[in-house]
């Protein structure tokens, strides 16, 4: 390469007047460039450390508190309901010949849920973060592109054709979707037999922008079952989409709210979805007074081949949402290493008190 | 000339040296007039028959055109070139293997184009960069290619203006004053009567000073103007090549004649012609053939230490991602197994409904994995590294302290990316002269016919300008006042109206502001300082010549009127004549055009051919009568042509010989010569009558107006000493010299030959006719071990030749006695030749100069011809100062752990001295000295000096390790003064060298090197030069830095890692070979403590956090493998994945990298020691690395397991709970980077906000942009969830710290109970100025004591003698004159012994009784020689220690020689040091020995000599 340059000829050339125009090549005497920028030089070393150790212990622990006591404020509970044990009274719908299943499951409430209870159904051991599970699934069509729904993209592979006619919804997670039933009943006293079911809310428990947004039934004033017509439902589904909820129209195709929530796939393969929502009658009355339940389960899901689990789970929430107790563990514990490890620094400090006296570090 | 052999002289001696004939052959080009009409049959010296004018140009189209086109690429060309270039690099190829593999279906893990996106990116941006580097460099091709010249144009039969890129090879080109040269262009004509032009090559070579070239001989003659259409000649000369200083080719005429071509001839693309009206010319090279362009290569490109350090590691990742992968691969091989067959919901069969096979899946898995975990191997890093390189040249070009006002340069880096190597030297090659001497050569004194003439004048002069050098803020007096620093000699008033003129340089030379106006000043003229100008003359020499000049004056017109002097007389004078004519020296005034007042001769000179010297030279000897040369000119009248001639000649050289015999009739011949030219004469008696008329005032105004300018600062030292003496070059055309004297007037003498310096023959020579005598005089000017071999042998019969014999005998001496000086000598002799000899020398050089073939070979071999039995006249002493601030320098980099070898061609005495003014060597510090004849001696040499080294050996490393302990300079400060004993020094010689260096002597050799604590190679040459530096380097596994500013350390700066050039005077080819230029010497100290310390630390740093930062979040996408089966899927969003690197986190560690100092500039030059953690590479070892590996590994840790418990059974989906994870990894790297970071500018604030904001802005944005895009996370909208989710800001907030807790904990604790020098420093730095004066006197105790009290006082003595304590020397050139007057006592040990006081030093008493007394006799020596502590009276007892000590059976041949008895040419040694261990082999004892190691022994001289 050739670095030789206009200038190198043309300003040597007839060097001009001595003295003249006198153009140094001084270098600017500027803070930015003569790299005398006003710093801030922390020096880490146990004395000018120390104040943020103490500072973060101090700052975590009580989070840490407030955090722990509002995650053991929420009522939570869980049942497993995949029915492996023999005592189960699920265990009835293991065997692959039953085709509808049905089994009740009893439970207490030892104290009442106040406010909104959320209604979960919990998977485990099923990995929807799989790479190849977490691809098939086509947007366009869940968002109603009449083309993408007729000729679903090449992702929904081996689920996007049946009998020569394309799948809606397709791919491999619309086709496994979560399809047990879950109907919740108060046994109201002990006396009275029948039982009271609990209003389950079907609507609102998916994201607003997914089921305004992201997911649309195709376009067109025609009925549901005339726009998907031409398609075909998934393999595993034992009604097509477009009866997914028959009674509510906007519940209903790409835009019912269980679909939704299934199609956002869970993170880790221990996970729950949000099933119904219990809503809160007025303040007088619990939502879920502490007492017997029935679980009515229409067992249709199948997850003890993979050694998964089911569990239906009940579960009031806070400001910082569902019960988690670790993150409050995890601050109080991190707030308390950190204030353990600055009176170690305290102890060294004072112990090899040496030059750096000069405690103006403030990390 | 002792100069170092310039660069021209030693390609050219390559040249000479290679026989190239082959080649030479091979390789010619033709080159024609382009306004010949096309012609066909007759053209046969061309051979290709051309018809038309259009063939012809087809013909000629193999020769470059004048377009000058330094672009790569063109607008088509320019994508699949530079993508071709940049898949050059392996990186580029890796990523876009990465970014394709990404199309396979079956293993894609990101949208195929989006995982192009960052490797295009990155190959945009450098294809961008490079598309503008080539368009700035397309514009300046326009730019020079459209600058206009004349071209003559055959259809408009006149020259017209064209554009530089319209010229091609055969136009005929007409350029004026001050333009520049287009092409290379065969000089045909000058506007110069002579013939002549000179042109200004600082483009070239950065040499100011002007050059002179000739017009092509046969066209110099030409009475009419040149018309290129008359030019029909067919020029032959070589292939193009860059060798500048050389250039061969005939022309040939139409009439069958040929003239050779030389380098004379020709002028050269980017020269500027200069004191010359108009000169034409044809074009010979144009465009890219021209030599400038050939010469032209480039930036280079070096790779770092570091860089391959970091590749190295980089190849670890690889290495990692391949086994992550592989278990990934493995682990979901496993996976799919287990699920497979129980028909999980979620495992996907393949497209056509067939289950995947577990081994298929891991084979993909493996490969998707290594697509996911690509940012192992950060596709950033590279570019990274390039543009914080990038920042920190420009912030090293930048520093201001590093620009010298005086030559208004600052520092240049020319390599790019070896910025951190500068942190890493342990070794510095460094040149003498010009390198840490100022190459300002001063003359201070000189011998004329074996009188010294010691110039005590001058050397206080020259003192005082060190005194006002250290005077800076000195208020310049008025103007009026002259200057009482002047000279006071008898001659002031002759220059008092140039003293006033310049009376403030006087005042202030080498203040700043003074320099630089001195500098503007003599822009076009070098070597023009006061100091050199003003020497002030030694009376008793001036009134000699004087004398001389007076009784000169009234003799003049006497037959022979230098016979009327007495021989001292007349050696004096000739001694002045020949400093000022034997040189190149041009006389200009730089505003004007040189004025041509010029006696005319009938001839023009210099004598070209036979028939001119007849025409010169044989009326006169005709007219003389003398039989023998009656004979040879009849012979010569019988044979008209020249040819005929020689033949004769050489038959008369015999009869020459016998005329030699008569030398003492030459006069007379002369005379009568010089009185039948009578017509000549008188021009000469007028132009005298008219100085001698109008005296006084126009001289002094036209010599106040001088300025010399000489192609070495010794010549122009030289000429400016004996103008002091009035003995003053007026005029130097290129047939004639000019001297004024005061009473003589002006004397011109007619140059008939210049030989020129080179560094073979090591001198110069100039033959002139005397106006005196009209004798034909050889003036020679050499090394003064070469000239004195070539004297006339005296015979010590008569008393002329006893009278001789001792002159020189004496000069010998005070030529040593120069030498210990470490002054510069050189010899100045003087031949008579008789006009037969002189014509049959002239014949063969003509010979030679006329050869084409082996021009160079033969014209070497007429010089050793010519300069052969001279006349020695004296010996001159020039001293080359040192450089401002080179001891404080070298002292710095000595502390800062810096081993310093200086390479160097000077002879051994001059170089010590000057190591010694320097402070390289000490004199409290032993001298080990290693001067060997053979290849055996050398050997056994280095075996006796590796077990003396070895023997004192451990109690060093023990001494070492102990100051090693201490742990600080604040908190221990005896450590460091505890290290009294230093290791020793090594001084060797060339010749030894060359033995070392060989195969078998190498490590041993390096070895004792190594022990050494400076190393000094003197007489060296510079490919020594650079095999030492490729010796340290490739054995030592040492970083090695050479610096040098002349050509003959261009092969030692190329091989050393780190080249630094000093863009001095010698030129600029030791700049365009380095990679980094320096004004100065004493720049190398901020250069490497501060900007190198500095660029490493950055850069290791850096590099270091990258490692980090990708592995850190590599290990966050691995943990998460666990938890989804292994299949290699992402809860990152893609989009985040491969822009995090690029965009969210890099500007910080930019910033960072740039601009963190970990410790401020003062601190490290206060402190120099800091510099060994770079030696050491303590900031970037494995061991960092690996640790930084596993914080990274634990931090990814905390980072993905914090957030996952915290999600755990949540309704979280991948993408959602993925956010969090990048966030509270941009949270942990921008505080990792926090605590790595020591200075906190805003800018640092800026950037880590700036990636903050720029990671939210661009997830908000990218989450709303597209409802239904992006597969397969379709993160619509999470961003702005999880922004009204508590649980996102708390995990965010506890993650970082909780990863980061650790690391700053430790930290801490390090820098609390472990604190590295660097972190003391950084203490230090802080701490409050009165606080810090203590840790600061604790380092002024660190060095000997006293130590810096003799500094500063040296400082005020004078010259490279300021080491010596006055008393001292003046003992040692009393010892001198005791040992000239008895010259043949000096080979005697005995009387050497009895004369002296020898004294002794600690290491003999370390030797014979492990220092029993060393500090009590230190006391005692004191008295004797103040200010020197460790000098010792010694006896001879002593040395019989010593030898038993080196088990040397016979000590009777241990010789003691005294060193400054080099009279006696055994080749002794001179040691300065207070202690010096000397070894010495004769060559011609050793010879008579069989080569058995035990009785090599014996026949060492080995001895230990602690004189002086």
């Amino acid at each position: 390469a050739m670095n030789y340059s206009a200038k190198d000829e043309v300003d040597g050339g007839p060097a001009g007047p001595p003295g003249g125009a006198a153009k140094t090549r001084r270098p600017d005497n500027t803070a930015f460039k003569q790299q005398r920028l006003p710093a801030w030089q922390p020096i880490l070393t146990a004395g000018t450390v120390l104040p943020t150790f103490f500072i973060i212990g101090l700052i975590f622990i009580p989070i840490g508190i407030g955090i722990f006591v509002t995650s053991n404020n929420i009522r939570e509970i869980e049942i497993d309901y995949t029915g492996t044990e023999p005592s189960s009274p699920c265990n009835k719908c293991l065997s692959p010949n039953v085709t509808s299943c049905a089994c009740t499951i009893n439970f207490t409430l030892k104290q009442s849920f106040e406010g909104n209870v959320f209604m979960y159904y919990g998977l485990s051991n099923f990995y929807q973060n799989h790479r190849r599970y977490v691809k098939s699934r086509d947007d366009s069509q869940l968002n109603g592109d009449p083309s993408a729904l007729l000729n679903p993209s090449k992702e929904c592979e081996p689920y996007r054709r049946n009998e020569d006619r394309p799948i809606a919804p397709c791919g491999a997670i619309a086709n496994s979707m979560f399809n047990d039933t879950l109907e919740l009943y108060l046994v109201a006293n002990e006396s009275d037999p029948k039982p009271i079911p609990i209003p389950l809310k079907k609507k609102g428990i998916a994201w607003w922008t997914d089921k305004n947004v992201k997911f649309r039934n195709p376009p067109g004033k025609e009925s549901l079952e005339e726009k998907f017509k031409d398609t075909i439902k998934p393999v595993n589904w034992h009604k097509a989409v477009y009866e997914l909820d028959p009674e509510d129209e906007s519940n209903n195709g790409f835009i019912n709210e269980d679909f939704i929530v299934w199609m956002r796939t869970a993170a880790l393969p221990t996970f729950r979805k949000l099933y119904r929502l219990i809503e809160r009658r007025d303040d007088l009355h619990p939502t879920l007074p502490a007492g017997q339940y029935f679980l009515n389960i229409t067992y249709n899901y199948p997850v003890h081949s993979f050694d998964g689990r089911k569990r239906m789970i009940l579960s009031t929430i806070s400001w910082m949402g569902g019960k988690n107790p670790f993150l409050g563990i995890a601050y109080i514990t991190i707030g308390s290493i950190s204030f353990l490890l600055g009176v170690v620094l305290l102890v060294i400090n004072h112990k090899y008190r040496n030059s750096s006296n000069t405690a103006d570090i403030t990390i | 000339m002792e100069r170092e052999l310039p660069a021209a002289e030693e390609s050219a001696s390559s040249g000479w040296r290679r026989p190239r004939r082959r080649r030479w052959e091979g390789r010619t080009r033709t080159v024609r007039s382009n306004l010949l009409p096309p012609l066909g049959t007759e053209d046969s010296t061309i051979g290709a028959p051309k018809g038309e004018r259009l063939l012809m140009r087809g013909c000629i189209q193999h020769l470059a055109d004048n377009r000058l086109k330094t672009t790569k690429y063109t607008l088509l060309s320019f994508l699949p070139k530079n993508l071709f270039e940049q898949f050059h690099r392996l990186a580029n190829v890796y990523f876009v293997f990465i970014a394709l593999l990404n199309f396979v279906p079956a293993v894609n893990a990101f949208q195929p184009g989006l995982a192009l996106a960052p490797v295009l990116f990155i190959l945009a941006v450098t294809a961008i960069k490079d598309l503008w580097e080539d368009y700035s460099r397309h514009r300046s091709d326009h730019e020079i290619n459209h600058l206009g010249c004349l071209v003559f144009s055959r259809e408009e039969k006149k020259y017209v203006n064209r554009y530089w890129k319209e010229i091609r090879v055969g136009d005929f080109v007409r350029l004026c004053c001050n333009e520049i040269i287009p092409a290379d262009i065969l000089l045909l004509s000058s506007s110069d009567p002579d013939g002549l032009c000179h042109i200004e090559t600082a483009n070239l070579d950065g040499e100011t000073n002007l050059k002179r070239r000739q017009v092509v001989r046969g066209f110099s003659e030409l009475v009419s103007e040149f018309n290129p259409l008359t030019f029909t000649s067919v020029i032959e000369c070589e292939k193009p090549n860059n060798d500048l200083s050389r250039f061969r080719g005939y022309i040939m005429h139409s009439n069958g004649e040929k003239a050779g071509l030389h380098k004379e001839n020709l002028l050269l693309r980017g020269c500027t012609i200069r004191n010359t009206e108009a000169v034409a010319g044809i074009v010979i090279y144009a465009g890219h053939e021209t030599k400038a362009l050939l010469n032209n290569s480039g930036p280079r490109y070096k790779r770092s230490q570091l860089e391959r350090q970091m590749n190295c590691d980089v190849l670890w990742c690889v290495l990692l991602l391949v086994c992550i992968s592989l278990f990934s691969a493995v682990g979901h091989g496993l996976w799919v197994r287990r699920y497979q067959e129980k028909k999980a919901l979620f495992d996907v069969p393949e497209s056509d409904g067939s289950s995947l096979s577990p081994a298929t899946a891991a084979v993909y898995s493996f490969f998707t994995m290594i697509i996911v975990l690509q940012v192992l191997i950060p596709i950033s890093l590279y570019v990274s590294i390039e543009i914080v390189k990038v920042c920190q040249v420009y912030f090293i070009n930048q520093d201001i302290e590093l620009y010298d006002e005086e030559t208004d340069s600052q520092l240049q880096c020319r390599a790019l990316n070896i910025t951190e190597d500068l942190g890493q030297i342990k070794y510095i090659f460094s040149d003498k002269t010009g390198t840490l001497t100022e190459n300002k050569m001063v003359f201070r004194r000189c011998t004329v016919s074996g009188i010294e003439y010691s110039h005590d004048a001058n050397a206080q002069r020259l003192a005082r300008y060190q005194e006002a050098d250290s005077e800076e803020e000195e208020v310049v007096s008025k103007v009026g006042t002259i200057s009482h620093r002047g000279s006071t000699g008898s001659h002031q008033s002759i220059w008092m109206t140039h003293k006033t003129q310049s009376i403030k340089s006087h005042r202030r030379t080498g203040s700043r502001a003074e320099a630089k106006r001195a500098s503007m000043l003599s822009k076009h003229t070098a070597f023009s300082s006061p100091m050199e100008k003003d020497i002030t003359p030694d009376p008793k020499l001036l009134e000699k010549v004087s004398e001389c000049d007076r009784f000169l004056a009234i003799a003049r017109h006497q037959e022979h009127p230098l016979a009327h002097l007495s021989p001292e007389l007349s050696d004096v004078f000739d001694f002045f004549i020949a400093l000022t004519i034997c040189n190149t020296v041009v006389v200009t005034s730089p505003d004007q055009p040189r004025q041509k007042v010029r006696v005319r001769f009938e001839l023009k000179s210099p004598v070209k051919t036979i028939e001119d010297f007849l025409r010169r030279f044989t009326p006169s000897r005709l007219a003389s009568g003398c039989s023998s040369i009656g004979n040879l000119s009849t012979s010569k009248s019988s044979h008209k042509s020249g040819s005929a001639f020689l033949p004769s000649l050489s038959q008369d050289s015999m009869l020459l010989g016998l005329e030699e015999k008569l030398g003492q009739t030459a006069p007379s011949i002369a005379s009568n010569g010089y009185a039948s030219q009578a017509g000549q004469e008188e021009s000469w008696a007028s132009e005298c009558t008219t100085d001698q008329k109008c005296p006084g005032e126009q001289r002094e105004q036209q010599e106040g107006e001088l300025r010399y300018e000489a192609e070495s600062p010794d010549e122009a030292a030289l000429v400016y000493a004996a103008r002091a003496y009035n003995c003053a070059l007026v005029d130097r055309l290129h047939d004639q010299v000019s001297v004024e004297l005061p009473h003589l007037g002006r004397l011109t003498f007619e140059l008939l030959h210049t030989l020129g310096f080179d560094s073979i023959r090591k001198r110069m020579s100039v033959v002139i006719r005397h106006p005196l005598t009209d004798e034909i005089n050889v003036y020679t000017k050499g090394a003064d071990s070469v000239v004195m071999d070539l004297l006339l042998p005296c015979s010590s019969d008569d008393a002329r030749g006893r009278h001789q014999k001792k002159i020189r005998s004496k000069t010998q001496n005070y030529l040593n006695l120069y030498a210990v000086e470490g002054l510069r000598t050189l010899c100045i002799a003087k031949r008579v030749l008789s006009k037969e000899e002189y014509a049959c020398w002239l014949q063969s050089h003509i010979e030679a100069e006329a050869s084409v073939e082996s021009r160079e070979e033969l014209l070497f071999q007429s010089a050793v011809r010519l300069e052969t039995n001279l006349h020695l006249l004296g010996a001159t002493g020039i001293e080359d100062r040192l450089q401002e601030g080179v001891p404080e320098t070298i002292a710095k980099l000595r502390q800062a752990g810096l081993q310093i070898w200086v390479l160097t061609g000077d002879k051994q005495e001059t170089a010590i001295n000057i190591a010694y003014a320097c402070k390289l060597l000490d004199h409290g510090e032993e001298v080990i000295t290693l001067n060997a004849d053979s290849q055996e001696a050398c050997a056994a040499l280095l075996d006796q000096c590796l077990s003396y080294v070895q023997s004192r050996n451990p109690r060093s490393t023990l001494q070492n390790s102990e100051s090693n302990l201490s742990v600080g300079f604040s908190f221990n400060p005896v450590s460091t003064s505890t290290d009294a004993s230093p290791s020793p020094s090594l001084v060797i010689d060339g010749r030894s060298l060359a033995y070392a260096l060989e195969k078998s002597l190498e490590d041993k050799f390096l070895f004792l090197a190594k022990q050494c604590r400076s190393v000094l190679c003197c007489r060296s040459t510079p490919l020594q030069k650079s095999m030492v530096v490729k010796l340290v380097r490739s054995k030592l596994k040492a970083m090695t830095l050479a610096i040098g500013d002349g050509a003959n350390d261009v092969s030692m700066i190329q091989v050393a890692d780190v080249g630094v050039g000093i863009s001095g005077q010698e030129g600029m080819q030791a700049v365009m070979a380095s990679d980094f230029a320096v004004p100065r010497f004493r720049y190398l100290e901020r250069l490497l403590i501060v900007h190198g310390h500095w660029c490493y630390s950055r850069l290791a740093n850096m590099v270091l956090y990258f490692f980090y930062k990708n592995t850190m979040f590599v290990g966050l996408l691995f943990w998460f493998q666990f938890y989804c089966g292994f299949s290699a899927s992402a809860m990152i969003d893609q989009w985040y994945l491969i822009f995090f690197n690029l965009l969210f986190s890099s500007l910080p560690q930019l910033v960072t990298g740039v601009l963190d100092k970990d410790v401020p500039a003062d601190m490290l030059l206060r402190e120099p020691q800091l510099y060994k953690s770079g030696q050491n590479m303590e900031e970037y070892r494995p061991r960092a690395f690996w640790l930084n590996m596993v914080d990274a590994a634990f931090q990814s840790l905390v980072c993905f397991f914090i957030p996952y418990l915290a999600y755990y059974d949540s309704d979280v989906d991948v993408f959602t709970w993925g956010t969090p994870v990048t966030a509270i990894a941009l949270f942990t790297f921008l505080l990792h980077l926090g605590i790595e970071t020591k200075t906190w500018t805003w800018l640092n604030w800026l950037a880590c906000g700036f990636s903050t904001f720029l990671f939210f802005s661009v997830a908000l944005i990218y989450n709303t942009s597209c409802a239904t895009c992006y597969p397969p996370s379709n993160p619509y909208w999470t961003m702005q969830t999880l922004l009204g989710d508590p649980l996102f800001y708390l995990t965010c907030l506890i993650a970082p710290i909780a990863a980061l807790l650790p690391r700053l904990f430790f930290k801490a604790l390090q820098g609390s109970l472990f604190p590295t020098q660097l972190q003391l420093g950084r203490q230090l730095a802080k701490k409050p100025l009165n606080k810090f004066s203590d840790p600061k006197e604790t380092f002024a105790q660190g060095q000997p004591p006293g130590h810096s009290e003799t500094e500063l006082s040296e400082r005020k003595t004078m010259g490279p003698f300021e080491t010596l304590p006055r008393d001292c020397a003046s003992q040692a050139s009393q010892f001198t004159q005791q040992l000239t007057c008895s010259p043949e006592a000096s080979g005697e040990p005995s009387a050497v012994d009895t004369n002296m006081p020898l004294r002794e030093n600690t290491l003999l008493e370390g030797l014979g009784s492990q220092a029993s007394g060393s500090s009590m006799p230190r006391g005692a020596i004191s008295e004797v020689c103040p200010g020197d502590s460790k000098r010792q009276s010694t006896s001879a007892s002593q040395t019989a220690r010593l030898s038993s000590l080196f088990h040397l059976p016979s000590f009777g041949s241990l010789n003691w020689i005294s060193s400054l008895s080099l009279a006696s040419g055994l080749g002794s040694v001179l040691q300065l040091s207070g202690s010096s261990l000397q070894m010495d082999k004769q060559d011609g004892e050793f010879l008579s020995n069989p080569p058995q190691p035990e009785q090599d022994l014996h026949s060492f001289q080995g001895q230990v000599t602690g004189y002086l």
